[in-house]
């Protein structure tokens, strides 16, 4: 299994939209790359015809009624915006000179 | 007499409010009392509300006096946890009050609405004094990674009561409620419960329902209860399991009176041990075991095969791989469940000069995040990106099949398995800081179990050096009344152990004034400021 570089920490870390220092990225590629070498032990295991378990519940296609139920307080809801306007969360603009 | 009452069991405490002994005023009084007094050095509570309790067991005693007067029936009618005290682990909402799961990035955080769990506390009559400690975002096993500093130890005050619900393992044990919601991903119920020396379960996963839990891991959670024996924690997972149409992984299975199906006697309860086959799987005893864990485990084991079980020596060959696939699966479910704080609806919220939304992102996270969840996100993020998906995330889902298959087979064989809960006892503050590999083997006796979805349950099983070892029932999916039947009739067997007549060592300590908080003594303890 490959080994993480510093270019790859800060790859993973802007796929993860977590804003590091330079302490912080490189203690991290130390660690995550000790953590990684843990997973070495996995190829161990011939795993070709194992179906994957995602959850042990084993329910499916799991319904409800298609009724119209009270959901919860907008109020309630719009009070723990950081920034609003009415009804509104306001957040920055993500299209245009900024946005993709 | 107020400091009687927080000595009784749960299942006492609803039989002398019935019996009329003590009002749930001065049940809730004794208590919150009690955390006042004890809570600066043990550090086990993010907030509590004195007088919202109060006044919820003002409540209580408002249905209480009638039904006394009406009689019998009426006082059966009366819901199960009346008047009790139940501390919440701090990922728990309650609409209308503080949720942070430990953490900076939900600080200020108001619930709008209530978890499923808490519905049913409430319906149940439950005083709810706050919320208790934990590592953030419940990715610890030592509770030394909650923002708000650490949660101590009640047997030794300068160490770890085990995570990441430390704080309601802590409260239970230190005697300041009798009850706590724990939440358990990789062990966070049962290895507290094991180094704080109380009660505590994993039921089997979708029993009860996550909806309004802050998620970590949505297919290894699971919500349980922790309490100082056996019959509580019957007690209040009846309460809290059951279907929840809100949550598509809770089962439609029946909740059985889990309480009432335990003897009353020790006679009857240890008879239960009869002919039960017992299986002892012997990759549980891990290297890094402390002999004295070790030894009780064992002394354990005797006692229930002196008391007619049958132990059967069991294999379960993918234990050893069981450390490397949670600490892909969890943090990869983690990076998905933790993308939602962005500042965008609620909690920490930075907003840079420039209005770019990537850069506010970047720091909001950046900063509200503390390292061990930082490190989970990237491990997640990592293990689920193109190109590393197959090797990593896919082979460990590959891997879990193959460690829920052992179990599968040892259950053709024996009706449940008895283990190690954790291989040591509560460690020293800052013993495990230094590698993130070293906390991790706290929990190798415990997360294979979250990966099967099997129930777990931790019961005291006596001391090593003066510290809590914990005994780890593992069954069947769905068999928590069985496990609680066989931890029942351990309790019974026990009974007269000189070890349950032990307190925790430092329960003195956390009335005297000149302790210090559990957070300076953490620092002093890790030599840093």
């Amino acid at each position: 299994m490959a080994t993480l570089s510093r270019k790859d920490v800060e790859h993973v870390a802007h796929l993860a939209r977590l804003g590091l220092s330079d302490d912080e990225l490189a203690r991290l590629e130390g660690q995550l790359n000790h953590i990684l070498d843990q997973y070495a032990v996995l190829t161990e295991l011939d795993t070709e015809h194992i179906a994957p378990t995602a959850q042990t519940i084993e329910l499916e296609n799991i319904l409800r009624d298609d009724v119209v139920k009270p959901g919860l307080a907008a109020e309630e809801i719009l009070a723990l915006a950081p920034e609003r306007a009415g009804p509104y969360f306001v957040v920055p603009p993500i299209l245009g000179e900024h946005g993709n | 007499m107020t400091a009687d009452l927080t000595r009784l069991h749960a299942h006492q405490m609803a039989a002398g409010l019935r019996r009329g002994d003590f009002s749930a005023h001065d049940l809730a009084a004794a208590h919150l009392d009690r955390i006042e007094a004890t809570d600066k050095p043990l550090h086990a509570w993010v907030w509590w509300d004195r007088d919202a309790a109060l006044h919820k067991a003002d409540e209580a005693d408002d249905r209480l006096a009638p039904a006394r007067a009406d009689g019998p029936a009426a006082l059966a009618s009366l819901p199960a946890l009346l008047g009790v005290p139940v501390g919440l682990k701090d990922l728990v909402l309650t609409r209308g009050e503080r949720a942070t799961a430990g953490s900076r990035i939900l600080d200020g955080y108001i619930s709008p609405y209530d978890a499923h769990i808490s519905e049913r506390l409430k319906a149940a009559g439950a005083v709810l004094p706050g919320k208790t400690n934990m590592d953030e975002f419940a990715m610890g096993s030592s509770t030394e990674f909650s923002a708000w500093g650490p949660t101590a130890n009640p047997w030794d005050l300068e160490r770890v009561p085990g995570g990441s619900s430390g704080g309601s393992a802590a409260a239970v044990a230190a005697y300041q409620v009798p009850l706590s919601i724990g939440t358990d991903t990789g062990g966070s119920i049962r290895q507290p419960a094991a180094l704080t020396g109380i009660v505590g379960l994993k039921p089997t996963y979708g029993r009860v329902s996550r909806y309004g839990i802050v998620a970590f891991a949505s297919s290894l959670d699971q919500i349980g209860p922790l309490a100082r024996d056996v019959r509580d924690a019957a007690l209040l997972l009846a309460v809290i399991a059951g279907r929840d149409e809100r949550d598509s992984t809770s089962a439609p299975i029946d909740v059985p009176n889990y309480a009432a199906q335990l003897p009353l006697s020790d006679d009857e309860a240890a008879a239960r041990l009869r002919g039960v086959r017992l299986g002892l799987p012997r990759q549980y005893f891990v290297k890094g075991m402390e002999p004295g864990v070790e030894a009780r485990i064992r002394e354990a084991v005797a006692a229930l095969a002196q008391a007619g079980a049958e132990i059967v020596d069991i294999d379960l060959p993918h234990t050893d791989y069981g450390l490397a696939t949670y600490y892909i699966i969890a943090p990869a479910e983690a990076s998905a469940n933790l993308a939602r704080y962005d500042g965008v609806r609620y909690g920490r919220s930075v907003r840079l000069p420039g209005g770019d939304y990537i850069a506010d992102y970047l720091e909001t996270r950046g900063s509200g995040f503390g390292a061990e969840v930082k490190r989970r996100i990237m491990l997640g993020t990592y293990a689920l990106s193109a190109g590393y998906y197959d090797a990593y995330y896919l082979k460990a889902q590959k891997v879990r099949t193959l460690i829920k298959a052992d179990f599968d087979a040892a259950f053709e064989q024996v009706d449940a398995l008895v283990a190690p809960t954790s291989p040591t006892v509560a460690f020293k503050f800052g013993a495990r800081l230094a590698d993130p590999v070293a906390m991790y083997l706290s929990d190798a006796c415990t997360l294979p179990v979250n990966m099967a979805g099997l129930p777990g349950l931790s019961v005291p099983c006596g001391l090593s050096e003066g510290l809590p070892a914990g005994l780890q029932l593992i069954g069947r999916p769905w068999s928590e009344g069985r496990l609680f039947e066989l931890g029942r009739a351990y309790e019974a067997i026990t009974a007269d152990a000189g070890w349950r007549t032990v307190e925790p060592r430092d329960l003195s300590l956390l009335i005297d004034p000149t302790t210090p908080a559990a957070a300076d003594r953490a620092a002093t303890v890790r030599g840093a400021a």
